[in-house]
Formats: C-alpha cells, sequence, structure tokens
C-alpha cells in the first residue's frame, strides 16, 4: 500500500489582466457565470418565499389584515387585507418564480455552469460568449417577470400551469399585461436554457480532460449532461407553446381559445409534454450532487455507480411519456390515461434503485456528517416520501379523487423542497470554497440545517392529510366549504410553520453573505474528495488549469486499499497508474 | 488571449482531450442547436395538424387564400440556395476562397429575396383580409366566406396557424440571412478561411439547410395539402 | 378534526379507498424501511478515528433484487388501478339506464339542468336550477358536462368523484350515491376570480322525495 506524498495541485492559470467589467459583469468565465446565476436565484427564491408567506398569511389567517400589509396597493390588499384577485396572483407568481428562476437556475445555471469544466478537465466551456448570453437571457427574463407584479391589473393569475382558455383571455382572467409579461419572460427563459444547454452538451461529450472516460464521470456530471439535453428538447416546446399563447392573448389567434375554433385541451398537452421533463430537470442534478455529497460523505465509492447512470437515463427516457399522468380527469381519452399510467408507474422503479444505491453507499460507510452531508441524507428521506406520494397519483382511479387537492402540493413540494432545495443547501455549502475561497460558518449550517428539516416537515407533511380530506388547490378561501371549515386548525399550524421556516432561511441567507468576507479561508480540499476541481486553489482560478489535468481513475475512490488516506483523487497518480491511451484523432 | 480553445486546430475536435464524438466544436453545438430547433418546429408544426385534423368543420381549399405558384418559386429560391451554399462549402475545401465568397454571397441573396418575397405575400394577404385572427371584417376575403368558398368556422384557425409557422419559419431565414452577411464581411471577404480553416462556414450551412428543410415540409402541409 | 378520506357517500369509494388503503400499506412499507435503514445507518456507521469504510463498488444480485421487486410490484398496481379506471372512466362504463342531468359550468356556478318528469334530456320538460344538485339515491346517475367560458371541475369529495369541465368539449361522468344527505359539489380547477365559491350544494334524496322535490321544481321554474 502506497502514502501518497501531497496531492499533485494543478498550475494555476496565467495573470489575468481583464477589466472589472470583463472580469466580473460581461464575464465569458464559466465561473463567473455560475456565480451570478446563484445570486440572481438567490434573490429570485427569497421572492418565490415572500409570495408564499402571503399565501399562508391568507390561508392560516383568513380575512386578516397581514402585518406590513400596508404597503400593497387598495386594489390587492385594502388594509393589508388579501383580496381574491391577489391571492391568485401570489398563487401564479410563487410557482412561476421558484420552477423558473430559483430552483431550476440554481441547480442547472449555477452548478452546470461552475461545475462541468472543472469536474471534467477543461478550462471553460465550449462556447464561453453564447455562455454569457444564457446568463444575460435568463436575467432580462427574470426582470420582465418579476416586472409583471407591478403593472396595471397586476400580474399573471391562472396558476403557474397558465391553462388555457382562463389565460389567453383577459376578460376570463382579469389580468392583461401581466399575464402578456409572463408568456414573453417564459420565452427568454426557454432561450437562456437553449444557450446553456449547448454549451452543457458539447463541452461534455468533447472537452473531457485525457482519462475522463464517460464511466469516470462523476454523478454530478451525468445528471447535468442528462438535464441538459432534456433541457435542449424541452425548453422549445415551452417556447413555442408561450407563444401561442401570447398571440391568442395579443394578435387574436386562435390556438386555445374554444369560444373560437381552439382547443383548451392542447395547451395541457403542450404544456405537460415540456412540464414533465421539466421536473426531472429540477430533480437529477440534484440527485447528481447529492451522489457525490453522500460518497463524500460515507468515505466510499458510490454503491453500483453504472446502475445509477442507468437510472438517470432511464429516467430521463421515461420523462418524455408520462405527461398524460397531469391530465387524467382532463377530458383526455380514458385509454390515453391508462397507458400514460403504466409509464408513470415504471418510472417510480429508478427512482426507487437511486435511493437503494444511496443507502447502500452509507452502508459500512464511516460517516462524517458535515453539513453537506446532512442535506445529502435529508435529500434521501424527503425524496423518498415524495417519491411514494406520487404513487398515489400514478393509480388512476385514487387520482382521480387527489387531483388538484393539497395532496399533490405536498408530494411537489417534497420533491422540489425535500428534494431539491435541500440538496441545494448541501450543494452550495460544499462548492462555497471553491467559488469564493471561503468556508460557510459549520455550527450555523448545522442549526440552519435542524430548524429548516423541523419548519419544513411541520410545513408540508400536514397538506398529505388536508389532501386526503379533499381540500382543493388555489382557494382563495377554502371555509366557503362546510367540508373544509373543520381543516382550519391545520391550516394554521401549516401556516405558522411555514412562517417559521421562512424566518429560518435568514441564517442560511446571513451565513451565505456574511462567510463571503469573514468565512474562515478555504483550504485547497477541505472535504477531502477526489473531483478534479479539488487540484486547484480555493477560489479556482480563472482559465481553472495552465495545463488540463490527466485522469487515472473513477471519482469514488473513497477507502481505497491502494492508498492510506481514506480518499484517492481522480488526478492523483499512483507508481501503478498508466498514461491514458491518445485519443485516436486525426491530425493529433 | 484566452484559454477558452485548446484545440490547436479549428476543425479538429479539442486536444488534448479524451475521446468525444470526432467532430470540432462548432459542429457540434450548432446539431445540438438544431435538435432544439427540431423541437420548437415540431411544437407549432404538431398544433397545426392538431388544430386541422382535429377540427369540426372544413379546412380552406389549397390555393384560394394563398398563392402557391409564387410560393413555388421561392421554395425553388431556396432549394437554389441550398445548393448554393454547398458550392461555397466544396470550394473553401478546395482552397478557393475567392468561388467560395461568390457563392456565398448567392445563397445570401437568394435568402433575402426569399425573405423579400414573403414580406411581400404578407401584406398582399392583409391587404386582402387574411389576418392572424382569420379573415377580417369587410375584406376581400370576408366576401368568399360569406359565398362560402371559406369555411368561416376555420378561417380563425388557418389564419393563426399559417402566420405562426411560416412566420417563425421567415425570422429563422433572416437569422440566417444575417449571420451569412455578417460571416461575409468579417470573415469571408478579409480571407480569413481557408483550407484548413472554413468551420464556420460548415456550421452556417448546416443552418441554413435546417432551415430549407423545413420550409419545404412547410409548403407541402401548408401550401399545397 | 378530520384526518382521514371523506365519508364514504357513493360506490365508487370501495375501490378507490381499498386502493389509497393497498397504496399506503405498499409505499408505508417501503417508507420505514428507507427511513429506519437510514436512522440505523447514521447512528451505526459513523466515522469512528482510524477506521475506513468497508471499500465496494457495488453488488448486482442487489441491484436486481430491489429492481425487480419494485418493479413487480409497480405493474401489479398498474393492473389492479386500472380495472377500476376501466370501470370509473372507461369509455364503455356509463350504465345505459344512467339517469342523466345536465351541467353547465360558468364563471362562477352551477347550472344544474334536469330531465323533468320524462327523465330525458333534451325535451321540453327540462328545467334549469342554479347551485343545487338533487339526486335520487341507489341509481347511476351520468352527469353531461359542459362549460361557458373557461376549464372547470366537477368535483364531490364525498363520491369520490372529479371531472374537469371542458369548454369545447362535452364530456359524461357518471357515478352511483350510497347515502342520503348534504353534501358539497366544488370546483377543483383554478377558474378565475371566483374560483374559491364556485360551489353548489348537493342533496342526495330517495326517490320518493327527488320525485316529490321534481314535481315542485318543475312548477316553480314554468313560472
Amino acid at each position: 500500500m502506497t502514502t501518497v506524498a501531497a496531492t499533485a495541485h494543478g498550475a494555476p492559470a496565467h495573470h489575468d489582466d481583464r477589466s472589472f467589467v470583463r472580469k466580473y459583469i460581461f464575464s465569458t468565465d464559466h465561473k463567473i457565470i455560475g456565480i451570478q446565476f446563484l445570486f440572481v436565484s438567490l434573490f429570485f427564491l427569497l421572492m418565490g418565499g415572500l409570495l408564499a408567506m402571503q399565501m399562508r398569511w391568507q390561508l392560516g389567517f383568513p380575512g386578516k389584515p397581514m402585518p406590513g400589509g400596508g404597503i400593497l396597493p387598495e386594489t390587492m390588499a385594502p388594509g393589508g387585507v388579501i383580496l381574491p384577485e391577489y391571492y391568485i396572483q401570489l398563487v401564479t407568481m410563487h410557482g412561476t418564480f421558484m420552477v423558473f428562476f430559483a430552483i431550476m437556475p440554481l441547480l442547472v445555471g449555477v452548478f452546470a455552469n461552475f461545475l462541468i469544466p472543472l469536474k471534467i478537465g477543461t478550462h471553460d466551456m465550449a462556447f464561453p460568449r453564447i455562455n454569457m448570453w444564457s446568463f444575460w437571457t435568463f436575467l432580462i427574463g427574470g426582470l420582465v417577470m418579476l416586472s409583471s407584479l407591478f403593472v396595471p391589473d397586476g400580474a399573471a393569475r391562472a396558476g403557474w400551469t397558465m391553462y388555457a382558455p382562463l389565460s389567453a383571455r383577459h376578460d376570463y382572467s382579469g389580468a392583461s399585461l401581466g399575464q402578456e409579461l409572463w408568456s414573453v419572460s417564459i420565452i427568454f427563459v426557454g432561450l437562456s436554457s437553449i444557450l446553456g444547454s449547448l454549451n452543457y452538451i458539447t463541452t461534455i461529450i468533447n472537452n473531457r480532460a485525457p482519462g475522463m472516460t464517460w464511466f469516470r464521470m462523476p454523478l454530478s456530471i451525468w445528471s447535468l449532461f442528462i438535464t441538459a439535453i432534456l433541457g435542449l428538447l424541452a425548453l422549445p416546446v415551452l417556447s413555442g407553446a408561450a407563444i401561442m399563447l401570447l398571440f391568442d392573448q395579443i394578435i387574436g389567434t386562435h390556438f386555445f381559445d374554444p369560444a373560437v375554433g381552439g382547443q383548451a385541451l392542447l395547451w395541457q398537452h403542450l404544456f405537460w409534454f415540456f412540464g414533465h421533463p421539466e421536473v426531472y430537470i429540477l430533480i437529477l442534478p440534484a440527485m447528481g450532487m447529492v451522489s457525490d455529497i453522500i460518497s463524500n460523505g460515507s468515505r466510499k465509492p458510490i454503491f453500483g455507480y453504472r446502475s445509477m447512470v442507468f437510472a438517470i437515463v432511464a429516467i430521463a427516457f421515461l420523462g418524455w411519456i408520462v405527461w398524460g399522468h397531469h391530465m387524467f380527469v382532463s377530458g383526455m381519452n380514458p385509454t390515453l390515461g391508462s397507458s400514460f399510467m403504466v409509464s408513470t408507474l415504471i418510472i417510480a422503479v429508478p427512482s426507487a434503485v437511486k435511493t437503494f444505491n444511496w443507502m447502500g453507499t452509507m452502508w459500512r460507510g464511516n460517516l462524517r456528517f458535515h453539513v453537506p452531508m446532512l442535506h445529502a441524507v435529508a435529500f434521501v428521506a424527503m425524496f423518498v416520501i415524495g417519491g411514494l406520494s406520487g404513487i398515489f397519483m400514478a393509480a388512476t382511479p385514487v387520482d382521480m379523487f387527489i387531483h388538484d387537492t393539497y395532496f399533490i402540493v405536498a408530494h411537489l413540494h417534497y420533491v422540489l423542497f425535500g428534494g431539491s432545495l435541500f440538496a441545494l443547501f448541501g450543494a452550495i455549502t460544499y462548492w462555497y470554497p471553491k467559488m469564493f475561497g471561503r468556508m460557510m460558518s459549520e455550527p450555523w449550517g448545522k442549526v440552519h440545517f435542524w430548524l429548516t428539516f423541523i419548519f419544513y416537515n411541520c410545513t408540508f407533511f400536514p397538506m398529505h392529510i388536508t389532501g386526503m380530506a379533499g381540500e382543493m388547490r388555489r382557494l382563495y378561501d377554502p371555509n366557503q366549504y362546510a367540508f373544509l371549515q373543520p381543516l382550519q386548525p391545520i391550516r394554521m399550524f401549516i401556516s405558522i410553520s411555514a412562517f417559521l421556516l421562512f424566518a429560518t432561511q435568514v441564517i442560511f441567507f446571513v451565513n451565505f453573505w456574511w462567510s463571503l468576507w469573514k468565512g474562515k479561508k478555504a483550504p485547497q480540499n477541505p472535504w477531502e474528495d477526489n473531483g478534479l476541481e479539488w487540484s486547484l486553489p480555493s477560489p479556482a482560478p480563472h482559465g481553472n488549469w495552465e495545463k488540463v489535468p490527466t485522469v487515472y481513475r473513477g471519482p469514488y475512490e473513497f477507502s481505497s486499499p491502494q492508498v492510506a488516506e481514506d480518499y484517492l483523487p481522480q488526478y492523483t497518480k499512483l507508481p501503478t497508474d498508466r498514461e491514458p491511451a491518445r485519443a485516436p484523432v486525426a491530425g493529433h | 488571449m484566452t484559454h477558452a480553445a485548446a484545440t490547436v486546430d479549428q476543425m479538429l475536435p479539442p486536444y488534448p482531450a479524451e475521446r468525444g464524438l470526432d467532430v470540432y466544436n462548432k459542429k457540434l453545438g450548432m446539431w445540438v442547436f438544431l435538435a432544439s430547433e427540431v423541437m420548437f418546429f415540431a411544437a407549432l408544426i404538431g398544433t397545426y395538424v392538431i388544430l386541422r385534423f382535429g377540427a369540426t368543420g372544413e379546412w380552406a381549399k389549397p390555393g384560394i387564400v394563398l398563392n402557391i405558384k409564387i410560393t413555388a418559386f421561392n421554395t425553388f429560391l431556396l432549394i437554389c440556395s441550398s445548393v448554393s451554399m454547398v458550392k461555397a462549402y466544396a470550394a473553401i475545401q478546395d482552397g478557393d476562397p475567392k468561388k467560395m465568397r461568390f457563392w456565398l454571397l448567392m445563397t445570401i441573396l437568394g435568402g433575402a429575396t426569399f425573405v423579400g418575397i414573403q414580406v411581400y405575400e404578407y401584406i398582399h394577404l392583409i391587404e386582402h383580409g387574411f389576418v392572424p385572427s382569420g379573415v377580417r371584417e369587410g375584406s376581400e376575403l370576408a366576401t368568399l366566406v360569406a359565398n362560402g368558398t371559406l369555411p368561416a368556422a376555420t378561417m380563425g384557425l388557418y389564419g393563426s396557424t399559417f402566420f405562426t409557422m411560416t412566420g417563425f419559419h421567415g425570422f429563422h431565414v433572416t437569422c440566417g440571412v444575417i449571420s451569412m452577411t455578417y460571416l461575409y464581411f468579417t470573415k469571408a471577404l478579409p480571407g480569413k478561411y481557408s483550407k484548413q480553416d472554413y468551420g464556420g462556414i460548415e456550421t452556417v450551412g448546416l443552418y441554413w439547410h435546417f432551415v430549407d428543410l423545413v420550409w419545404i415540409i412547410l409548403f407541402t402541409i401548408v401550401y399545397l395539402i | 378534526m378530520h384526518w382521514w378520506l371523506p365519508a364514504k357517500a357513493s360506490t365508487f369509494t370501495g375501490p378507490i379507498d381499498g386502493l389509497f388503503l393497498a397504496i399506503l400499506i405498499i409505499t408505508g412499507i417501503a417508507f420505514v424501511l428507507v427511513e429506519v435503514g437510514l436512522i440505523w445507518f447514521i447512528l451505526k456507521y459513523r466515522a469512528r478515528p482510524g477506521r475506513k469504510a468497508f471499500y465496494t463498488h457495488g453488488n448486482t444480485r442487489a441491484e436486481v433484487i430491489w429492481t425487480t421487486i419494485p418493479a413487480v410490484t409497480m405493474v401489479a398496481l398498474g393492473l389492479i388501478s386500472n380495472h377500476y379506471w376501466v370501470q370509473i372512466k372507461g369509455r364503455n362504463s356509463i350504465p345505459p339506464n344512467a339517469y342523466p342531468i345536465g351541467i353547465h359550468a360558468k364563471q362562477f356556478e352551477w347550472q344544474v339542468t334536469y330531465p323533468g318528469a320524462d327523465g330525458t334530456l333534451g325535451t321540453r320538460d327540462d328545467f334549469t336550477v342554479r347551485n343545487q344538485l338533487h339526486l335520487p339515491v341507489g341509481r347511476p346517475i351520468v352527469v353531461l358536462l359542459s362549460s361557458e367560458d373557461v376549464i372547470h371541475s366537477f368535483y364531490v369529495p364525498q363520491f369520490r368523484v372529479r371531472q374537469d369541465v371542458v369548454p369545447g368539449m362535452d364530456i359524461k361522468a357518471w357515478f352511483q350515491a350510497t347515502v342520503p344527505g348534504t353534501y358539497e359539489l366544488g370546483c377543483s380547477q383554478l377558474c378565475g376570480l371566483g374560483h374559491y365559491r364556485m360551489r353548489a350544494q348537493v342533496f342526495v334524496q330517495t326517490q320518493e322525495d327527488y320525485d316529490a322535490w321534481m314535481k315542485q321544481a318543475a312548477q316553480e321554474a314554468s313560472q
């Protein structure tokens, strides 16, 4: 058994003489672009949370003036009492901001950009300027969406799913410009996604360092690669649908309005054909990063690496043929419902496989509970609940009952918050040192984790119960229904838990910002991890390496018998390692 | 000076790198981008198919609203511009930049003329009363609806789908013309393309052929059927 | 405080609640396995100094087992679910003698059209009432759903019945009420400003009570 003296560090890149604007504002450096996405998305995450807090106020304390509600206009909340028209804007915009401007860009815009070149061993993305454009189009989309809250008649209000013809006609919804701005914003989001995917796919296929074969790539990169393909193919359909919706709204076309020959269900099919792959975009990168973190925290190779890759591919592939499970009671042909049920039940299997493999990784490990590991394990625990609740919906007769109830709201929050957001808290903490050269505070990270975990479950678990009792979604005042009145204590409990949950996030935000200046200076490889990024200084320099590293093994060689340490980086050359075969490309 | 391009040669895959697809990045990127464009047009064309064949009423017969003759010429023009694109590509492959510039210019002119004719057609159609929402009241075409030559129930869908599909196609052709013009003035004229480095021509050529292919499909299913 | 599914008042509650319970048991087992497993591993395999983890890359047999068992379970669940799905929503699921009631949804009310004394919709003795759905107990009902404007959704929790009401489509949904009483019909698809108050009362009555009500309501409607 050999002892590796010092981990090889990559030679830092040349002296960087770009101007401030080129370096930090109009940067083509993938790491800066990733950080730009991070700052903007965290802002939208906060926005989405604020909108939810207002919703929960109305649901927990219906008809009562909201603290601070005085700043809202009289048309939306006179005397701080939320009106129905404002409530459905809150519902719509909460979903919209969280899906398109928080979770998706946090997972993809941040981590695909930041991690891909670093973890596959190249200087930057294949198309750095197009990459820069993917950020700016995203920002424009976000600003347009934000502006829609402030226009006359207010924001869009047909739910983030924008079902037509409610969304297509101002006389049905009551919204005008705000509704149109939603469509315009989504077109920008689609463009941003496509430009990003272009880069991620090309870079991963062609720019991997020598020795970084497909099956030596970390699962975070596999998942980002597959996610990029999903995004590339799904977002254009959303863009097309949004364009058609916009045209219905402003130039009088008739795509979705049956009153003039259009088809209402056409919107649903287009939206969900995009929408289902979209939710896998929202979970796969989280799964990938959780794999990296759990392997690191367990000091053990990921259990079943190849199965994990196949599971990611299976989820992505099956994800294209399940969209109708959002439409079981839509009026769609029930036979189609049967076929969508089959594909939906089958897609549960690869997710189950992944869960068992994460557990297999922890089994007989040497578990270190650093903050990212806490979040990664919580991801598994919470995602399982979200995944299992999905099985109820997959069974079409049961779905007939729980569709459009809080059972669905519980499910989606367990996978998106309990799943994706916990994974993000872990991932942000994990790669923070490589981004900023500092560590986030570990004790405050643990406080944030535990409080979030408790308040999160208090907020969302009871929604399974109110959903089972039949409580419908998007209701401004459930107490209109006698059968829902007895649930008011639960609604109040959920609201109070939600307020505490939101307040707890202050800890994360303060930790994040404070650590940028005052955090402990980060060592090169604080987590004793194996990825290529840890061969670089913290923070990683412009251009990453002077010369790309060479890869000698897979990414999960923890507790290897070959060395004394319990980790063995991909880039470390042992005396027994051979150089990878030169890629036989003509001309080289 | 950036580290972005590890490649020594613009028309080979990055080096040193693990073996990917044996194709240089720009070309791979264009194929990937075209996959997204396929999905975009699939959404628009799929919508057209669903709305047309799911409509309860009759659809307008070909040739009554749209001018097949002029558009057939336009189609021919676009196909010719794809041919000239191939000739430009072949020329630079053989190391003849002068010939490449000539054929690239022909392609640009062909594309620009196509757009020009489409714009002329749009103006013509709108003047006669065919608009995205269907048939304008009091227009020439409205008379045809009134006397039953055109089916009232589906004209709204006809207008919606026609203008959206051909409009976005026209937008894509325009972007192609602008890109080619940009490359012509910044790269082709100053002699930056050579036998060793003509990736830009090949890449924009791929885009141009795609745009042509989409048009052939649109012409068939919108104008002829 | 209500912790479980709503009261059972239709023939669908048997299969749907039964399926719900079966899924709850299956997912409950999986839930316990995973969560207890995680807690056990967290406690048992905490890092100890001088110790290394067990170096393994996986186990193919384990992969096969934990792929096959979920897959088989899902297939079984699918077969059972589809059996009931076809009965509830299938193309030929509507009993031929089902009693027809027309329901026209609009922002933000339910217009219920009754077939009148002749029991057939579309005849002259039909009459329409707003936001009141009277139903005879113990016989199949078929509602003919249509929408004036946007998508709504016909939902009576105690019947477990839900069907979106789509403009431009005429959709039929059937059910059979089993317990006389008063229930609520709610709109279950966001339909605009007044979505939250698009509520109707549902009265399930014995055939005699229903007939009596019908006679009186028809008279009132004709005035």
